[in-house]
Formats: C-alpha cells, structure tokens, sequence
C-alpha cells in the first residue's frame, strides 16, 4: 500500500487508527457512539471489535454517563459526537457523571464552528468551548493539524481526567512538515513564527489563516509572531504572555464565538498578567447557518484578511 | 348515483388527489435536494406520504396566512426532513418551487435543517434530535388553554426515539390529557450506523407508547387512505393522545435511494439521477 502522507488524511482517520492501535495493545481504552460511527469512521471498528465499541443509539446524555460507568470500571473511555450533541447537549453529565465524578472519559466533539458546513445552525458549535470551560478539571483541545494531532493523541490518554477534543472530520490545513521532528506538548502552545510588532493567537482552522495574514503584514512592514494554542484549557500562559512582553499587542483568532472561547481565555490571562491591547477574530454573537466552508468564513468574517485588519487596528492602540 | 356510490367516487377523487400531491412532493424532494447534490434523501421520501395527508386534507392552514391564530401545526422532529416540509410547502403554494433550489446554498431560506425563524411556513425550529417533540408538547398544551381547537401534530424518527427527552415528553402528554397531539412514528427500520435493531432496538414500539398512555395506531405509513382515516378516527379520540405508528421504507419511492438501504440516508444524487429518479416517481400510476 503507498504510504499516505499524513497533511493529506483525513482527520477523523487519524483518531480512528490511533483507536484501533490502543485496543489491539491493551484493555483499556473503549469507543462510544451515538448513530454517528459512521461520520468518524469508527464504524470499520464497530465491526472489528464489537466488544470494544459501543454504538449506544441516538443517546448523547445516556452515552455519556455510561461511558463514566464504564471508567468507573478502569476503563478509558472516548465518546464522539457532532460537536455540539456531545458538549451542550450533555453538559450537565460531563459535569456531574465525568468531571465531577472525577471519571476519565475522552470527548471527541466532530466538525467544530463553521466546518458544520450544510448541516447548518442546529450543528454548528460556536459554544462548546464556552460551556465546557467554566467546569474544573476539563482540557480542551483544538488540534492544529494532523501532524499534531497523531503526537498529541497518546498524551490525551495518558492524562488521567477528562479531555474535550474538538476534531475536524476532514482534510485539515496543513502547518506542520511531518518530515521534521517537531515535538508537541498537550499543554504548550507554540510559537510557529516569529514577529515583534503584534502576536496573533490562534486555534484550530485560523492557526493556517493567521499564518497567511502574517504574510500579508509582512508585505506592509508588520511583523507579526504567530502562536498555535490548540491547549484551550489550561492556556499556556507562559508562552503567551513571554511574546507578549515583546510585542505589546494581541490579536486572537478562533472558529468559535469570541464569548466564551479564546479569546476570553486570553483575555483573562493578559488582564492579570500583563495588559495590552487585543483584537478578536471569530464568531461575533452570532448563531451558526447553513453553507460551503468559503461561504461562511467570510459570512463570520474568519478569513486571513480579516486576522490583518484586526492586527493593524491593534497597532494603532498599542 | 345512488347516495353510496356519490360517496364512493368522491373517496376515490381524494384519495386521487392525496397520490397525486404525494407524487409532487417527491418530485419536489428530488429537484430540492439535487439542486445541491447531496442530502438526507430516505428520510424525506419515507414522510412523503404522511405530509400529503395532511397538509393536502387535515391540517387547518392558510398559505396566504402562515401564521393564522389557532392554527394547526406541524413539528418535524426528525429535522434533517427539512427538504420534505419544503417540499410539501411549495405544492400548498407557501413560496415558490423555484426556491427548493437554493437548499443549503449560502443565505438559502432552506437550511437541511427545519427553521421557524428562516422558511415561511415552518412551525418549529427542530435538527438536534429528541426535542422537537416536547415543543409540541407545548403547543398542544398552549392551544387546551387558549381552547382554540387547533390540532397539534408532530413527526418523530424511528431512530430519534432513543433519545430519553422523547419519553420525557410523551410522558407529560398523556398526564395533561392532550387528545390534540397526534404524532406520527417514521418506523423506516433505519439510522445511521445501520438498522434500529442492530443499533438499539425500540420495539416492542406499539406496547411502548400504550404503556406511556397514548392510544396507539400501527399502519402502513405509504397507504394515504389509512393514513387519512387513522387521523379522522384519531380526532374523534378523547382523554389520550395519539401515536401512529407509520411503517414505512426509507427512500420510498425510488428504488436506487430504497436499494441503498441504511446508506439512504444521507447520499449524493447527481444530476442523472435525478431524472431517473422523476421519471420513476411519475411513472407510479394513479389509481
Ligand atoms: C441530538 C442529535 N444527535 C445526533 C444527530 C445526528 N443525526 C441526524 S439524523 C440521525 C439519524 C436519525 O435517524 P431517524 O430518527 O431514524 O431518522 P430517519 O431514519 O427518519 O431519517 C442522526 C444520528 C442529531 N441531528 N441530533
Ligand atoms: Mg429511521
């Protein structure tokens, strides 16, 4: 079999081998689904190792606290869900059966923000972070691209407590060349460029479209630093607030509301440790609709021109 | 004409009409969701009969008022059937066929999801499955204190009833007594990940929804004339709410997407297909 790049696999692939590696080497780790094997791929699973993957029906609540059950019981759960089913439909037993409880489950939330493309509103979380970030003990987790997310997995599983990942299901943006040896830490963010004139701060889908936004000001003489945050929760406040001490002004840039996401998680983190000024790039109150990926990044202005325009005001409060 | 056969030919001229606006809504379906190319077709072919029913007989509505006091309603629970209500909201006339085209398309009036605030004629904003249900569970109550003797109806998928919020509120249905709530089982045997047998079995359904106090009807869900006289006779029923069960097959109507089977769910139509698959519809005769 030709060998697959990892820039061109599917996300959701990534999870799924990663899954079938940890249940032929150990006991531990378990999958749950709610009717939607299909959508990540575990349905090759589900019939592989029926014992090992639970399919639990149209159930997300249910699957859930069955899954904290099943920690309860020294297992490692993962449970996936479309994003929003598996964060705001469940809050309260993430917080109570998982967090409270102090169970180990991994939640693995598909098509974060606008990548919900067609199914529209009803599917597009803009506010899952923001839920789940104001309940103790939770991580979460925005892979930056494949190359990160494959390291970044067998750390998810060696942490011992609860992990919210927020997963595309498709071909992401590439930013890593998986032919370096590029180390990641679940908690670190990473500077991916350097720049002192503005640090821009991104997750997720914006970490590539701030990339190309820090070409574009480099075209007009702004150099700016670009920092991957897939770490949510705990924010590395360390690496964020060492470039800001260089650069003296934030811009953030997240495929999520800018309530609740990262931009408030930055926020509050510069607010007590060093002020500057910031700008944001996201979800500005808005409910999610339905469209192509192209259509609504710009219909919630996400795009790397947007990222600049945000850079350049910044500049004019520093 | 003796009186019995003025009555017989007028039954055949509805039953006629509620074929023919069934066939319509199917076409209109196929035309919806090809226009974008893909979408959750079996879900939407397995209602379409159901929808002619009623909004080509029993529900009491206005295409030139949508939102008439003491209306009946419709709440689609299962929300991915959005193209279905579209569909059977352009033959009534609520907006224009041409507008079934621009289904998911950037700032559409049809998202793949049912949207009270965006399309015309739609009663409840339903995709994050179990809750549609318990919104008409409102409803339903809402008109009992309003006593406008508007009926409440409401479609809820085979698969969609594994969510406990579904229990929760038949439960409160029949405690308040809502002989205005008829709702409507999809039982297409499907999900996504495979059959609801294989998956997590909901029967046995019928004995489900008695013992929750509703009274129960089981037909054939593709049979207009059953459908019609269910519902008259579920009108006349007092102290209970009703629930009937449609049997029905996911992707009626055209035998590739029927052939697909659990993969009929959400598939790609190209535009071949889409011919192919009007002809076949319009090829059913009616009789
Ligand atoms: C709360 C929630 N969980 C998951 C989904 C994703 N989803 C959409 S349709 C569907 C399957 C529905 O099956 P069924 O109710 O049987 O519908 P039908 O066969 O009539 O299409 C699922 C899991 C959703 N929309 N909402
Ligand atoms: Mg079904």
């Amino acid at each position: 079999m030709k060998y697959q790049m990892l820039k061109d696999m599917l996300m959701r692939d990534i999870y799924v081998d990663f899954i079938r590696e940890q249940i032929k080497s150990g006991d531990k780790v378990v999958a749950l689904e709610a009717d939607l094997a299909k959508c990540s791929g575990m349905i090759a699973l589900q019939k592989e190792f029926p014992d090992r993957v639970i399919n639990t029906g149209i159930a997300e609540q249910n699957m859930a606290s069955v899954a904290a059950g099943l920690a309860a019981y020294g297992f490692i759960p993962f449970i996936h869900s479309f994003g929003p089913f598996v964060t705001r439909r469940i809050c309260d037993q993430i917080m109570i059966s998982i967090c409270y409880a102090k169970q180990n489950v991994k939640i693995i939330g598909s098509d974060p923000g606008i990548t919900a493309e067609l199914n529209g509103g009803t599917h597009m979380p803009f506010e899952d972070i923001g839920v789940l970030r104001s309940i103790p003990d939770i991580l979460i987790y925005e892979p930056t691209d494949n190359v990160e997310f494959k390291k970044i997995l067998p750390q998810i599983l060696a942490h011992v407590g609860p992990v919210y990942v927020r997963m595309y299901r498709k071909v992401p943006p590439s930013v890593y060349d998986e032919n370096k040896d590029e180390t990641f830490n679940l908690f670190k963010a990473k500077v991916i460029r350097e720049g002192s004139d503005v640090t821009i701060i991104a997750s997720g889908i914006m970490v590539a479209e701030s990339l190309e936004a820090a070409k574009m000001l480099e075209a007009i003489n702004i150099s700016a630093e670009v920092i991957a945050s897939p770490i949510i929760k705990p924010l590395d406040t360390e690496t964020i607030i060492k470039s800001l001490k260089k650069t003296k002004a934030a811009v953030t840039a997240e495929n999520h509301n800018v309530c609740g996401g990262l931009r408030s998680a930055v926020s509050e983190v510069i607010v007590e440790n060093y002020p500057v000024p910031l700008r944001c790039v996201g979800v500005k109150e808005k409910f999610g609709e339905v469209g192509k990926q192209a259509y609504l990044k710009t219909a919630f202005s996400l795009n790397a021109i947007d990222i600049m325009s945000a850079a350049k005001e910044v500049l004019t409060n520093k | 004409m003796t009186m019995n056969e003025k009555k017989k030919n007028e039954s055949t001229r509805t039953t006629q009409q509620l074929k023919k606006l069934a066939q319509e809504i199917r076409v209109n379906i196929v035309d919806c969701i090809g226009s974008i190319g893909v979408g959750h077709i079996g879900g939407c072919l397995s209602i379409a009969d159901v929808l002619a029913v009623l909004y080509g007989k029993h529900m009491r509505i206005n295409p030139s008022d949508p939102q008439l006091d003491g209306r009946d309603r419709l709440v689609c629970s299962k929300g991915h059937a959005g193209p279905a209500i579209y569909s059977a909201l352009a033959a009534k006339g609520y907006f224009d066929k041409a507008e079934l085209k621009t289904l998911n398309k950037g700032g559409t009036k049809l998202p793949s999801h049912c949207d009270m605030n965006k399309t015309i004629g739609v009663d409840m904003t339903t995709g994050s499955l179990g809750q549609g249900l318990s919104c008409a569970v409102g409803m339903a109550i809402g008109s009992k204190i309003r006593n406008d003797g508007s009926y409440i109806y409401a479609i809820v998928g085979d698969g969609e009833s594994q969510e406990g919020q579904i229990w929760e509120a038949a439960m409160l249905a029949a405690h308040k007594k809502l002989d205005n709530l008829i709702v409507f089982t999809d039982y297409n045997h499907m999900q996504i990940d495979g059959t609801i047998e294989e998956i997590n079995d909901i029967a046995p359904l019928d004995k489900k929804w008695s013992a929750f106090g509703f009274r129960v009807f089981s037909i054939d869900g593709h049979d207009v004339d059953a459908i019609d006289a269910t519902i008259s006779r579920a009108k006349k029923s007092t102290a209970k709410p009703i629930m009937i069960i449609l049997n029905t097959i996911k992707g009626k109507g055209i035998s590739f997407v029927e052939g697909a089977k659990v993969g009929c769910h959400s598939m790609p139509l190209s535009a071949e297909q889409c011919e192919l698959a009007k002809k076949e519809i319009l090829a059913q005769a009616i009789i």
